[in-house]
């Protein structure tokens, strides 16, 4: 993916960290500094810093450098806190922020205010605590990753002398080894490791490379915490490198700090023409600032109700003005206006609906990383494909979706994918490949991730469900079969490793998923791979719904339960001890769930017969719920009942249909345990308030 | 209980408050005017199976899923029948929204602390634990409701006894 694409993301979470800043040093009693506060101040400088600093925004990541140097100090104590360093540090942010909006306009930031505050603030560092700060120039190792805070100057300027083909001296401490390894292949890609010595507590690596030592450090900071590294300049060869440390770190703690000044002059005569762009910053920015706005998902929801009642509002207009048609006294020229509004009305609808959606991209660019320290930590080798990364998807299924997804990558990974030397010797390609894809299927999506591995074999999973007492029957279909990884405490690896294997968790992910209204599916071939496939609604705000009748009421089932309807026929009824009936469909004995009892309907069809069967499934079991007719399949918008309610027995949620009414959507296993209380119950009137009972077995 | 605590509530609030009156049968009961949202006609009203019978069902307030409560039912009244005069009460309690079905509506009334007098022990139906008092305005008689009280009991079953409402 290019860079450039997290650019907004980058400029948005800039924003919002220098906004906590100011709150935070607004908030600071600078006679009594909280600590937490400081930390939060200096956390928020060290992101924008880093990220800065990946993209190449070099005037605002000196900026920020330089603050956070400071903040650093404050909240060692080192810096005592008054007023006007407080405003000083509010000004440093607000310059910050402009130079935020300039990179956003794609200009070059203010040049004379960058060297005004890093004037100021390295003054404030000389006159407070006597030091110098390290120059704004060449960004250097922070002053928080050295073991002693008085050797922070000498250090800081020591890797200013390193050079655009610089070699680093770059110690790891107390760094296991298998994540050494990784950093040193890290370091491999970011500029030729000249010699590598140590051991766990300390290993050392000498590196020529152009980038600068907190390029490095935010890299190595992935995999590691930023205590364990240290970073150097060497001047000298490598040959050096075993009792380099001591030795770049003794000379030169006299080095002269003389180049930090000086280099502000440097950065002027070098950018002079940058500088002048400012004066045609103004309208670029305003452009830049319009393309996006951050909006409480509060606010998006109020419109989103609001339009839906207008949607509402407006067929019940509709079916007016077709009755006054019916009658003769239509108008053309308001039926032109009705179907006018309809057609803005759908179509506000939907622009609404888009503004909760966003790209699948912000999952998947997580799982580069993933697949890396999966595989690195597995030995395996493997290739990640994504594949429909712009698919859009409601953000509170985005939010929820990545942990799922990441354990079934995870799994993939362990259990599906084999050992480079086994692909080799059974003629697949070492490198194992792992595709992520999105996409839109009916009204829903489908994210698949597949890989092409092992494959899941049949009569291991069925013996291994034997073992843990799941009953199972050789005569399942692999799709039933495969569902036997989602049983809970189920696992098939051979041996228990650290990213999978105790069984837990596949589970949670189908439970998951299932919260979100959604189903996994599994297809797999023994040899060739495994293909998990997740259905996801676009939305929870609205749900595919199948409309049914009983007595005079409606009420909407979920269609991903539905599997089926029929009549059904006398022959196909047995009754069996006591009032439970059950009903025989394709050599299967489902119960059947009267709803007109259940909910006690008045004037339903009680003659099973005459009544239409539709064969539902929930958690994993199959029902027949017997109702009087099938209206037919809408989209509704779900509404909460426990708002200003309370949870109902059996029902899910509530919804508004086009007439204005309210229509209840069922529960499918809240109706069966309802079912069977009331049949325990003796057929009592179950009254609410005796029916504690379900509160305790209601799994909420 | 409800004596010396009405009693408090009106010293420390010296003042005339307002109050709605609507009518279930032939009294005459008043509520907190601040506690009403609106007014509307009694319709399309979806039944919740196995709720008590004064829980007449949830309707749709503008896009929000709001329960109905009718209190002749509760109140057992003869003669509760739904007809062009029967009105419900949209009220905010607790952070929910709640319709309450009366026979009808009738003024708005000011009363001055004066004319509040403290409800005595009484009710087996309406315990005088939801009463704020009795107010007397020339020959009438004013139940005075603390719907706050009443719509979140235990017994109206309108709020999930778990819950922290």
């Amino acid at each position: 993916m290019d860079i450039a694409d997290f650019f907004d993301t980058f400029f948005e979470e800039a924003e919002e960290l220098l906004s906590d800043m100011e709150q935070h040093l607004l908030e600071l009693d600078v006679d009594d500094p909280d600590s937490e506060q400081l930390n939060a101040i200096f956390r928020a400088a060290h992101s924008i810093k880093g990220g800065a600093g990946t993209f190449g925004f070099v005037v605002l990541q000196k900026t920020t450098h330089i603050l956070e140097n400071l903040l650093d100090y404050a909240r060692k104590g080192e810096l005592t806190l008054r007023a006007d360093l407080v405003d000083t540090f509010l000004e440093a942010k607000d310059i910050m922020h402009e130079q935020l909006d300039a990179y956003r306009s794609e200009e070059e930031p203010n040049q004379e205010a960058f060297e005004r505050i890093c004037q100021t603030l390295q003054q404030i560092a000389l006159d407070e605590i006597g030091q110098q700060l390290d120059g704004p120039s060449i960004p250097a190792a922070e002053p928080k990753s050295a073991p002693a805070a008085s050797e922070n100057s000498a250090e800081a300027s020591s890797s200013e002398e390193q050079g655009a083909d610089g070699l680093l001296l770059v110690a790891l401490l107390n760094v296991v080894d298998k994540d050494r390894i990784l950093l040193v292949e890290e370091l491999e890609q970011l500029g030729e490791v000249q010699s590598q010595s140590g051991d766990a507590k300390r290993y050392e690596v000498i590196l020529k490379s152009s980038d600068s030592a907190d390029d490095i450090e935010a890299v190595m900071c992935f995999i590691i915490e930023p205590d364990q590294i240290e970073i150097t300049a060497v001047e000298g060869v490598a040959a050096e490198s075993s009792n380099a440390a001591p030795a770049t770190a003794e000379p030169e703690a006299s080095a002269p700090v003389a180049p930090a000044p000086q280099a502000p002059a440097e950065k002027t005569a070098s950018k002079a023409s940058p500088a002048k762009a400012a004066t045609k910053e103004k309208p670029k920015k305003a452009a830049a600032e319009s393309s996006s706005i951050r909006v409480s998902v509060d606010k998006v929801d109020q419109i989103i109700n609001l339009v839906g009642e207008l949607i509402i509002t407006q067929s019940m207009l509709d079916q007016t003005v077709s009755d006054l048609e019916d009658q003769s006294v239509g108008n053309s020229s308001l039926q032109n206006g009705m179907s006018l509004l309809q057609r803005n009305a759908r179509d506000l609808q939907e622009a609404v609906m888009s503004i909760r959606m966003i790209p699948m991209e912000f999952v998947f660019s997580r799982f580069p990383r993933v697949v890396r320290d999966t595989a690195g930590k597995l030995g395996k080798e493997i290739e990640l494909v994504t594949e429909g990364k712009s698919t859009e998807l409601d953000k509170s299924l985005v939010e929820r979706i990545t942990d799922p997804l990441t354990h079934l990558v995870r799994n993939s990974l362990d259990h599906g994918v084999e050992m480079p030397d086994v692909r080799e010797a059974i003629g697949k390609p070492r490198v194992g490949k792992l595709t992520l894809s999105a996409r839109h299927q009916g009204g829903n999506i489908l994210i698949e991730v597949r890989d092409d591995g092992a494959g899941m074999d049949r009569d291991r999973l069925l013996a291994k469900a034997r073992e843990n007492g799941i009953n199972v029957s050789d005569s399942m279909s692999d799709e039933e079969v495969f569902q036997l990884i989602f049983a809970p405490g189920f696992s098939t690896a051979k041996e228990v490793t650290d990213v999978s294997g105790r069984g837990v968790g596949m589970d949670v992910v189908k439970r998951n998923i299932q919260s979100m209204g959604g189903r996994v599916e599994i297809q797999s071939k023994l040899g060739e791979g495994t293909n998990t496939r997740i259905v996801l609604p676009l939305t929870l705000a609205i749900l595919d719904g199948m409309s049914i009748k009983v007595g005079g009421e409606t009420f909407i089932l979920p269609l991903s339960t539905v599997l089926e309807s029929l009549q059904p026929s006398k022959d196909d009824m047995y009754a069996m001890a006591g009032d439970d009936v059950v009903i025989k469909v394709r050599d299967e004995y489902l119960p059947v769930i009267a709803i007109h009892e259940v909910l006690d309907v008045a004037n339903a069809i009680t003659d099973p017969t005459k009544s239409i069967a539709v064969i539902v499934q929930g958690e994993g079991r199959r029902y027949a719920m017997l109702v009087d007719e099938l209206i037919g399949q809408q989209q509704v918008v779900v509404k909460n009942l426990e708002d200003n309610y309370r949870k109902v027995p059996g029902i899910s949620a509530a919804t508004i249909l086009g007439d204005g009414s309210v229509a209840l959507i069922l529960d499918i296993t809240g109706l069966h345990r309802l079912s069977r209380y009331k049949k325990e119950a003796g057929k009592k009137v179950v009254n609410n308030q005796n029916l504690s009972f379900f509160k305790e077995a209601e799994p909420l | 209980m409800s004596q010396a605590n009405s009693g408090a509530v009106l010293a420390a609030e010296a003042e005339n408050r307002e109050f709605l009156v609507f009518s279930l049968g032939d009294e005459e009961y008043a509520i907190d005017i601040l506690k009403v949202q609106e007014i509307r006609g009694y319709e399309n009203v979806t039944r919740i199976a196995n709720a008590p019978d004064f829980i007449k069902g949830v309707t749709n307030l503008r896009g929000v899923i709001v329960p109905i409560v009718d209190l002749r039912i509760k109140f057992h009244l003869e003669n509760v029948e739904y007809g062009g005069q029967t009105v419900v009460i949209v009220v905010n309690v607790a952070d929910r929204v709640v319709g309450i079905v009366v026979d009808g509506v009738s003024d708005v009334m000011t009363l001055i602390p004066d004319q509040i007098k403290p409800a005595p022990e009484f009710g087996v139906t309406l315990s005088s634990d939801f009463l704020s008092g009795l107010g007397s305005l020339d020959d009438r008689m004013l139940v005075l409701v603390d719907i706050d009280k009443l719509l979140t009991s235990e017994e109206m079953a309108l709020v999930d006894s778990t819950s922290s409402h």
